[in-house]
């Protein structure tokens, strides 16, 4: 069943949405496909939805592949939802961008979360580079309206740069696993200049230690990482498939929103969050548009004279009036 | 970007004590490869956590890899969960079924059956067509 038999007109939308807010998770999971599949009735999703977001926690976690994202997520959910939480979990894989297609694999790890009742969503990135699918920032909402909280949102598996989901989340994990860099990657610019709390996953492997010193003494170095209220980030140590190390995370995770809350830092972040959303979106617009617009400029761009960039330029110039 | 319409998302499981998932793996990437989007559940799963997905997915179709002669049983029981939860989703089976099976499998309800050595384009139709949408806006 796809989301075209939904109805049509925005009283379809405003049904699923109040049947969402109420618990009916179907009408989530059809909300949430209205939003990755975009255009108008996501717009009316965005707007059933926006004011009745209760403020839930939104964490990201990110890593590398392999690092043990899906299996911390597992944990960490399945452990809140045992303490009487409602955790919600956008699970992201990376689409094809040859067709398209994605094979998302993350809900294999999540067997025992969504036995505790853990709401778990797979998202494509659909073309979206960053390390999430552009739709994530309305999955949030909508999953939010629903009324759960925590939102985990587990990005792709990521490299260096891929820092989007700063932006996306309140709370920014990121998982390293032994044997993944040695003391000059971590003093690199990038992914671990951003988050809020470290986690060195499958700490019973050789090199855990050395893993947990390199951050260690990184985080020592810098003034700006991570640093609410004065306080450096933690790192915590887990054996993510035997549980070990996942009540501290969960604590470091409640504590982090804490800190953010006790001063101007949570809205601040909130505010970000918004603009990025807004960033996001009027990049694919613009991106949606320039195609056309090569499509029809490129062939008169033929002037050996004018270097990629002036083309560009004028492009630009064009599409923004 | 190719294939931004909407595309097919299947749900692929295998059912109950059945350790046997190359052939589940690669029906994944073959439908990946076709645009579709998979969430792969993998090994051991039950009707309930099938139904659990299908539902919180928002999945088209899903497909159920058999190789240890339970079709006739799990494959009339997930249908009808799912019927009986309201959720409207064409299930497949694909693996080991002999031809005898074939009538009691549809009968029940089961909307495409996928044996051994189905061809590429075979196991991508059929999604496509009990999908009911081809991917496309």
């Amino acid at each position: 069943m796809g989301p075209t038999e939904t109805g049509s007109g925005s009283s379809a939308v405003a049904e699923l949405a109040e049947a969402s807010r109420s618990g009916d998770r179907r009408a989530t999971a059809r909300l949430l496909s209205l939003v990755e599949r975009g255009g108008p009735q996501a717009d009316e999703v965005a707007s059933a939805t926006h004011f009745h977001v209760g403020g839930a926690h939104v964490v990201g976690v990110t890593g590398a592949p392999g690092s043990g994202k899906s299996t911390i997520t597992n944990s960490l959910t399945t452990l809140l939802a045992e303490a009487g939480r409602r955790p919600a979990v956008l699970a992201v894989d990376p689409s094809s961008p040859l067709t398209g297609g994605a094979i998302l694999g993350d809900r294999v790890r999540m067997n025992g979360a969504a036995e505790a009742g853990v709401f778990i969503r797979s998202m494509a990135t659909r073309g979206h580079a960053g390390g999430l699918a552009l739709a994530v920032p309305g999955a949030v909402r909508v999953l939010d309206a629903a009324g759960f909280d925590p939102v985990i949102i587990e990005t792709v598996g990521v490299g260096q740069v891929e820092v989007d989901v700063t932006d996306a989340a309140d709370t920014t994990v990121v998982v390293v696993a032994p044997g993944w860099g040695d003391a000059v990657q971590a003093n690199k610019a990038g992914l671990l200049e951003v988050a809020d709390l470290f986690v060195v996953n499958k700490a019973d492997r050789p090199g855990a230690d050395d893993a947990r010193r390199d951050l260690d003494l990184m985080l020592d170095l810098s003034t700006i990482t991570g640093r609410v209220g004065g306080e450096r980030p933690s790192v915590t140590m887990t054996t993510a498939t035997e549980g070990d190390g996942i009540a501290e995370l969960a604590e470091a995770v409640v504590g982090h929103l804490g800190r953010l809350s006790d001063g101007e830092e949570l809205a601040q972040r909130r505010e970000r969050r918004r603009l990025a959303e807004v960033r996001a979106h009027l990049g694919h617009l613009l991106e949606g548009a320039g195609e056309e617009v090569l499509a029809t400029e490129a062939s008169k761009a033929t002037n050996p004279a004018e270097s990629p960039m002036m083309v560009a330029r004028r492009l630009a110039a064009g599409l923004l009036g | 970007m190719v294939g931004t319409g909407l595309p097919i998302r299947v749900v692929l499981a295998k059912l109950g004590l059945d350790g046997h998932d190359r052939g589940l793996k690669v029906v994944a990437r073959m439908l990946r490869d076709a645009g579709m989007e998979v969430v792969y559940l993998g090994l051991r799963q039950t009707t309930g956590s099938i139904l659990n997905a299908v539902e919180q997915e928002d999945a088209d179709v899903v497909g159920i890899s058999m190789h240890n002669a339970g079709h006739l049983t799990l494959g009339p029981r997930i249908v009808s969960a799912l019927a009986d939860a309201g959720l409207d989703v064409p299930v497949v089976i694909g693996g080991i079924v002999p031809d005898v099976d074939l009538a009691e499998l549809e009968a029940a309800g089961v909307a495409a059956v996928l044996g051994p050595g189905a061809p590429v384009d075979e196991v991508v139709s059929t999604v496509r067509a009990v999908a009911g949408h081809d991917g496309s806006d």
